[in-house]
């Protein structure tokens, strides 16, 4: 893939920051402590990662999902869990509002997340409604100029964190997925709980939980698009979520095999460099070949969908799919070249093959990937 | 001079391509073609296989170069003490000016200063001129370079070489434009060509990866800076003769269009690598700023002082004050310590000239092991405290 | 305020390295960069005009057509205009040339009341071009600037910095000064920055439009010559000390000992 000197440029500015800011003394503070640096967020605001792909006159910096997609990658190439914050914005946080907002809503949520100054979660996943969203048992009921949730959403990833977020609940319980609605809830709400905080195998310092929702009471005004839409709503944000995995993988498993090259030139056994062995230089190349291939789908993909190419969604789809399963083939490899030193926390591999486990299932696993993908084929 | 292609003799092989520091060579039509980059370094010339690329003379206009004599040095002063630069200089030039069979003379400004005078005979200069004013008291760019000037038009030298200190590399600069001349900066090595007597200034370029030889055929004084702790200090000698020269002192208030309201020495350490006898500096590989606490420890056993990697100091673990190498200081230490110093070349380029070299380096086939005399493959946090207590041992 | 930023393209020279069989620089992967010293020049000069809005910041640079790249990163920072000097009669020029085409964009470009420069580009490390194009302009020079006190439209006080300290220095306006790194951490760039960056215009300038005859510049205008380059020659492979840990330091203080190194 050649780039354009834009998106080279919008590389560079990725790189160099990630290489300044995430040292990996920082790295390590986030992951004993749980929570990520605020005075990095906000820096990660002010270059604009944070609306790389919302246009500028709602507050973003107008790029492309191809630059949103190299963002991404280089963020995961260091820290995956870095890459989630600035995702989100762009992505889960961003993206219903994009979507469905009135101007009021846009202004009054859109732009201050873009701007860093609050964060809005995505609550779509309950304890028994995972894959199958239309199984959610969430619920609204209208009431005058109010609205009155109840229910349960699950692994709502910032959720502790989050001023206001987007949940889906069903307004009208018998249309399965055509009856579910969109709100904004402000967290401050009453009846608005969190669960306790879950603990993560990987992508530690954004900390996910649990939301309760008890009769909690939302005005009208924040409904998300009209009324029974929801559904919609979330599948077109997870349609864009899933190039943004996509491009967490690739990111992720180029660091794995930077580490491993790195480490297999440095290593001896046996009085030679581990590199010089076949068994170890022929997984390198198998890992750097998977992950080319995984690099031009995943940016096909961008391109496609930023011209609004009728198959973009399944090309997100199968890169997401195969990117993620990619990513976790070679975190594996990378432990295995790195061999006992690859299983202690001191080296980098360790933290990147727990936190890209998590690809091939969030937003979509890639068993719904193959469902989207064969429908997409086989419905014609 | 220009480098050239000849088209008809260029096979398209792209060897030059790949050859040039500058990118300046492209490929149209499958013959090299040389672009606007084109520094006209001449490293293509070599390497085209079919002697495809000529490197010609160019004529340009110039001065009457007959009308000039004699080497002059910038014997650099601050509160009337003489720079370490400038007796360097000294030694240097003499070698210059005895090749070319002309006279040795320095260049001195301040105030209160004509005592130095003595001294720069001593070192070997037959001629001081001499600026001696309350308004060169201390160093301005202004001043300095409207006396200097006017003294260079008035007496005419053929060579003019200044210490590439932070003030010989303000002050160089404004008097080429002035004279209307050349100037190589940071030279490692000046030679006269025994066939013309001309000034041939080398000097490191492109971070210490190419040394370039640098001539001013036609205009005068050819002028360089040459680098701290580079050259031979002069001998002294309290019997030599000389003669002192002073010099008008011309500068009219809108001359002077800075001034100095203070100066604030620096603190501590800053101590100059580049006087010190044994350097102890730390790299990339000593992970953190707390790395040179060790590093502390092993130079106060040898009597040395600290110095680091430009990778230590871009990472803001240590000042830049401290920075050895192409970019910061060059040093010639006795004794040279690179620890966790991978030895990238412009690394090498600042410290290859040390008495002796010492690398300990996790990584055996880093760089710096091919300019050390003694390498130790290891964690430095296990070898240092090992020398350490051998010191220790010793010392009982 | 206008302000005016003189900035180059250089390569990468940390990241050059040498064919150790050939003896040739590797260039192959090195990255073109805005030089260093240079990204300095330019916060100092936005920094100003974050403190006078309204201000004007120009970044000007003699280089090949490549260095719109540098210059765009140059705007993506916030800078609010870009000029490349860039014509084949500049090839080839030494800092004197070099100098003399920069000042000749600068008076084209008219208004300034203050210029910033890059101590020195680490391709070169000269430190010339800055206080020869300040000659060139007739204005007053501080070099080695790493702290910047007060502007203002009469006078500019600054520290300079010296081997063993540093002088606190007023200097009338305009002037130039040469900033080294220690002067201020250079901003990011902003993707939105970046994006309009890639949608404006940047000037460029051959010699005709400066004004200057082919003979002013570049390699007829340079009064220094390059004779030759070559690759500096390393020092010869010393001794590997063997054994454990102990027995390599033992060996090690022996040997310097002896030879009356320590």
């Amino acid at each position: 893939m050649i780039f354009s000197e834009k998106h080279q440029l919008i590389r560079q500015l990725v790189r160099g920051f990630v290489e300044k800011e995430l040292t990996s003394d920082i790295l390590d503070e986030v992951e004993a402590s749980g929570e990520f640096p605020l005075d990095i967020q906000k820096k990660m605001a002010k270059a604009g990662f944070y609306g790389i792909k919302i246009p500028k006159e709602y507050g973003g910096q107008g790029a492309d999902n191809l630059a949103y997609v190299i963002m991404l990658e280089e963020f995961c190439r260091v820290s995956p869990v870095a890459s989630l914050y600035v995702n989100s914005p762009n992505s889960l946080s961003g993206g219903p509002i994009l979507l469905s907002g009135t101007p009021e809503q846009i202004e009054k949520y859109l732009r201050p997340t873009v701007n860093g100054d609050i964060m809005v979660a995505f609550g779509l996943t309950e304890p028994g409604a995972g894959s199958d969203a239309g199984g959610m048992t969430t619920t609204a009921v209208k009431d005058g100029d109010y609205y009155v949730l109840n229910g349960r959403k699950s692994f709502i990833t910032m959720a502790p964190l989050a001023d206001y977020t987007v949940i889906y609940a069903k307004t009208d319980p018998k249309k399965g997925t055509k009856g579910i609605s969109a709100f904004i809830v402000d967290m401050k709400l009453p009846g608005v709980s969190l669960g306790k905080n879950e603990h993560k195998m990987g992508l530690i310092g954004c900390a996910t939980s649990d939301i309760v929702l008890e009769d909690v009471r939302v005005h009208k005004d924040d409904l998300l698009g009209e009324e029974n839409m929801g559904f919609i709503n979330a599948m077109k944000t997870l349609d864009g979520g899933r190039l943004g995995v996509a491009a967490q993988s690739i990111g992720c498993a180029q660091g794995c095999l930077d580490e491993s090259i790195k480490y297999a030139k440095e290593r001896k056994q046996f009085g030679r460099r581990i590199a010089d062995f076949q068994a170890i230089s022929f997984m390198i190349a198998d890992m750097a070949t998977k992950l080319a291939a995984a690099k031009e789908l995943v940016y096909n993909a961008a391109i496609m969908k930023d011209r609004n190419d009728s198959n973009a969604s399944m090309y997100c789809s199968m890169a997401k799919y195969y990117a993620s399963e990619i990513c976790n083939e070679i975190a594996a490899k990378a432990v295995q070249i790195h061999g006992g030193y690859g299983f202690m926390k001191e080296y980098r591999v360790e933290r990147l093959y727990r936190d890209c486990r998590v690809f091939t299932i969030y937003e979509g696993t890639s068993q719904v990937q193959q469902m989207v993908i064969s429908g997409a084929l086989l419905k014609k | 001079m220009a480098v050239n292609i000849i088209a008809e003799e260029c096979k398209g092989c792209t060897k030059c391509v790949n050859s040039c520091p500058f990118e300046a060579i492209t490929m149209e039509n499958k013959k090299a073609v040389i672009g606007p980059a084109c520094n006209n370094c001449g490293a293509c010339v070599d390497q085209c296989p079919f002697g495809a690329i000529k490197q010609t003379e160019d004529e340009k206009k110039g001065v009457d170069i007959s009308e000039y004599h004699g080497v002059w040095v910038f014997a650099e002063q601050r509160n009337g003490e003489l720079m370490k630069v400038a007796i360097e200089l000294l030694g240097e030039g003499r070698k210059l000016a005895d090749e070319i069979g002309t006279e040795l003379s320095a260049v001195l400004c301040g105030h209160n200063v004509s005592d130095l005078a003595g001294e720069l005979i001593a070192y070997g200069a037959d001629k001081v001129y001499l600026a001696d004013d309350p308004r060169l008291a201390s160093y301005t760019t202004d001043a300095y370079t409207k006396v200097i000037y006017q003294a260079i038009m008035a007496y005419k030298p053929e060579i003019v070489i200044l210490g590439a200190t932070h003030i010989g590399r303000d002050l160089g600069p404004c008097l080429a434009v002035k004279c209307g001349t050349g100037l190589t900066a940071d030279c490692t090595k000046l030679e006269i060509d025994p066939t013309d007597k001309k000034l041939m200034q080398t000097r490191p370029a492109f971070g210490g990866n190419l040394m370039a030889t640098i001539v001013c055929p036609n205009h005068r004084p050819q002028m360089s800076t040459v680098r701290p702790g580079v050259m031979e200090k002069a001998a002294y000698d309290k019997s030599r003769q000389g003669s002192v020269i002073n010099l008008k002192v011309n500068i009219s208030k809108s001359d002077l269009r800075t001034k100095v309201l203070e100066f604030v020495r620096g603190i501590g350490e800053v101590a100059s690598i580049s006087d010190a006898d044994i350097i102890v500096s730390g790299g990339r590989g000593l992970g953190g700023p707390e790395g040179f606490n060790l590093l502390r420890e092993l130079a106060a056993k040898l009597g040395g002082t600290i110095g680091a990697s430009r990778a230590a100091v871009d990472s803001g673990w240590i000042d830049h004050s401290f920075q050895v190498g192409q970019t910061g200081t060059t040093v010639k230490p006795k004794l040279y310590v690179a620890c966790g110093i991978s030895g990238a070349i412009q690394h090498l380029a600042g410290m290859q000239n040390s008495d002796y070299i010492v690398a300990i380096n996790k990584n055996e086939s880093a760089p710096i092991f091919e300019v050390a005399d003694y390498g130790i493959v290891g964690d430095l946090y296990k070898v240092i405290p090992a020398i350490i207590e051998a010191l220790d041992s010793r010392a009982q | 305020m206008n302000i005016i930023v003189c900035a180059k393209q250089v390569p990468d020279t940390n990241e050059v390295k040498i064919d150790p069989v050939r003896g040739t620089l590797i260039r192959e992967g090195v990255p073109s960069i805005l030089n260093p010293d240079d990204a300095n020049a330019l916060e100092a000069a936005l920094q100003l005009k974050d403190k006078y809005p309204g201000s004007t910041v120009s970044v000007i640079s003699m280089g090949p057509a490549q260095a719109t790249y540098m210059l765009r990163e140059c705007l993506a920072m916030g800078a609010d205009e870009a000029y490349l000097l860039s014509a084949r009669a500049f090839g080839g020029a030494d800092t004197c040339a070099t100098s003399t085409t920069l000042a000749a964009g600068i008076k084209k470009i008219g208004k300034f009341d203050i210029i910033f420069a890059g101590r020195q580009a680490i391709d070169g490390d000269t430190a010339q071009v800055g206080p020869q194009t300040a000659q060139r302009l007739g204005l007053p020079i501080v070099t080695y600037v790493d702290k910047i006190v007060e502007v203002n439209d009469k006078k500019a006080v600054v520290h300079r910095q010296l081997e063993d300290g540093y002088e606190v220095i007023e200097v009338d306006m305009p002037c130039v000064l040469t900033c080294v790194k220690e002067l201020n951490e250079p901003r990011y760039m902003t993707v939105g920055g970046i994006v309009s960056a890639f949608e404006r215009e940047i000037t460029v300038w051959d010699n005709n439009d400066v004004g200057l005859a082919p003979e002013e510049c570049g390699l007829k205008a340079s009064p220094t010559q390059v004779l030759r380059s070559f690759t500096p020659a390393p020092k010869g492979k010393g001794e590997m000390l063997s054994g454990t840990i102990q027995e390599m330091a033992a060996d090690l203080v022996s040997k310097l000992t002896a030879k009356h190194v320590i």
